[in-house]
């Protein structure tokens, strides 16, 4: 009998103590643990994981909601409005001499107007946009079948990616993204010009955003100014695809 | 037949047994690190939005049923419309120096300890391929070699209510079963490791395979059995702490128990059958 009550007061004294232990903790533990493992293993699971979407389901779309599930109020998020002169003086014309231009890799760099854009046919879909922070809004997105241009431009053969060069800045650093061709010619992959059946707003990234919508939200571009096809990645910004991707080190792939 | 004419063995208090297979003993040591791993690269993550929402979407604007915030030098936990005041620990918490950190989940608690995203993605999606494989593999080993029939499933008799609810008494004041009693799991123990390794382990995994917008689109039937992607995040975050609970009881049960001897039969295999404590002669001697 004493035995088992001492075992109980210890216990008892143990989850007493613990908040105790656990703010304590606070104070002696090294604020920044020595835990790192090398960026070889802790990249391991992106790389697996962007494989493995690779080999399944190439082609399966994102679900697409109905009006009734859009959000009421869809946030905001990275620049609301570019400083950029070019972008704000075709802004203050109503975008009418914004004007898209694609190039690099392609066999007739082209340009392209709000209004060109408009004259192809438009693809509409409810989607979910989901932010690599957490949160989601969905809302009904229209626009041109990215497809469809790259169709009229041609792409050379060794072009691998399409690069998203925007107006907008997080501080000196020029926006930019990056697709590869499995994703550019999805069909649910489209330049968006309205939302919600209305223009495109500014601060969603008037005049025209890039939809791909297998991914999270830092891939989906806003105030696109060009489009470059190329064969490599490497030599543009750090070379790793993505403002955000050289900024903050997120993956390339943003499917997971 | 052979088994009847051998002299039947009676394992009492003292004897030492062979209790967990090599494959039980390698599943809970890795799953034991990548759940805290997990656990602390999914706290901070949580940091980056620490909202959480029920249906397909949720963001700034729609109301959340549990939010982590601070408010004029104050850090606070709400869940529906209660507001628990945490400042030190959550919402705000002692940073780098004297400052004190505006972070939902404290820096000793997160993965890696600054606010860092896109590193804490990385620890948590890597670490998840070795919990969803070494999961698999043990579920699998489990059918095949018998493990899930002979030790965890539940026999009908230990399922009466008076059988579990003795048991649940016996737990409370730690009274520990001894002797031959304790070759096997108790029902507590079958049902709580069922739940665990069948349960909350696959739940963990597939309500985060639900927030990939790729899965998403190649498995949606994901989305409509969690119930959109915000509550798969939800669920994702319950489950969590339903495991970090499992855990505090586990560890606590394993001191009440002997933390030597079940340490050993988690590490070698080979487990001590406790004596019983008791004043009795007759009872100790089982």
């Amino acid at each position: 009998m004493k035995h088992r009550y001492s075992r109980r007061l210890i216990l008892t004294g143990l989850a007493l103590a613990t908040p105790a232990v656990i703010l304590g903790a606070n104070r002696w533990l090294p604020q920044d643990l020595p835990w790192d493992l090398p960026d070889s293993v802790l990249n391991s699971g992106e790389w697996l994981s962007s494989r493995m979407h690779r080999l399944i389901g190439r082609k399966a779309l994102a679900r697409e909601y109905t009006t009734q599930d859009i959000s009421p109020v869809f946030r905001t998020n990275g620049a609301t409005l570019p400083k950029s002169p070019q972008w704000a003086a075709a802004a203050s014309e109503g975008f009418e001499t914004w004007r898209l231009r694609i190039g690099g890799r392609v066999k007739s760099p082209g340009q392209f107007s709000l209004a060109d854009l408009k004259s192809l046919p438009l693809r509409r879909q409810i989607t979910r946009h989901d932010c690599v922070e957490g949160w989601s809004a969905i809302c009904q997105w229209g626009g041109v079948p990215l497809s469809s241009l790259l169709n009229q431009v041609g792409l050379q053969e060794d072009a691998r990616y399409l690069v998203f060069l925007c107006a907008d800045k997080f501080g000196p650093w020029q926006y930019y993204e990056s697709i590869d061709m499995i994703d550019a010619f999805h069909p649910q992959t489209i330049l968006a010009y309205d939302m919600n059946q209305d223009p495109l707003r500014i601060k969603h990234g008037a005049p025209c955003r890039l939809r791909v919508e297998r991914q999270l939200g830092y891939k989906q571009a806003k105030y696109i100014m060009q489009i470059n096809a190329v064969a490599t990645l490497a030599g543009i910004g750090d070379g790793n695809g993505g403002m955000w991707e050289d900024l903050a080190g997120y993956a390339w792939y943003a499917g997971i | 037949m052979a088994a009847s004419t051998e002299p039947e063995i009676v394992l009492k208090g003292g004897d030492v047994i062979a209790r967990h297979a090599l494959s039980t003993r390698l599943w809970h040591w890795i799953s034991a690190a990548v759940i805290v791993v997990m656990l602390m690269s999914g706290l901070m993550i949580f940091n980056a939005h620490p909202r959480l929402y029920w249906g397909s979407y949720g963001a700034n604007p729609d109301p959340a049923w549990l939010e982590i915030g601070n408010e004029r030098d104050q850090g606070y936990l709400r869940v529906g419309n209660t507001t628990l005041p945490t400042t030190g620990v959550l919402g705000l918490s002692p940073g780098p120096g004297d400052a004190m950190a505006k972070l939902a989940f404290p820096a000793w608690a997160t993965l890696p300890s600054d606010y860092d995203l896109s590193k804490a993605r990385r620890w948590h999606l890597s670490f998840a391929w070795l919990l969803t494989a070494g999961t698999l593999v043990f579920g699998l080993w489990s059918v095949l070699n018998g493990h899930l029939r002979r030790d965890l499933l539940p026999r009908a008799s230990e399922l009466s209510p008076r059988h579990i609810a003795s048991q649940l008494g016996h737990h409370a004041l730690f009274r520990m079963p001894c002797g031959a009693a304790a070759c096997q799991y108790n029902i507590l123990q079958k049902l709580v490791y069922l739940g665990v390794a069948g349960g909350l382990i696959p739940i963990m995994i597939l309500s985060g395979l639900t927030m990939s917008p790729w899965v998403n689109s190649v498995a949606p039937w994901l989305l409509d059995l969690f119930g959109g992607r915000q509550s798969a995040r939800s669920i994702h975050f319950i489950t969590a702490f339903t495991l970090v609970l499992f855990v505090v009881v586990h560890v606590v049960m394993v001191v009440a128990a002997g933390p030597v001897n079940e340490l050993r039969s988690m590490i070698t295999g080979r487990f001590r059958l406790p004596r019983a404590r008791s004043a009795n002669p007759e009872e100790s001697r089982e």
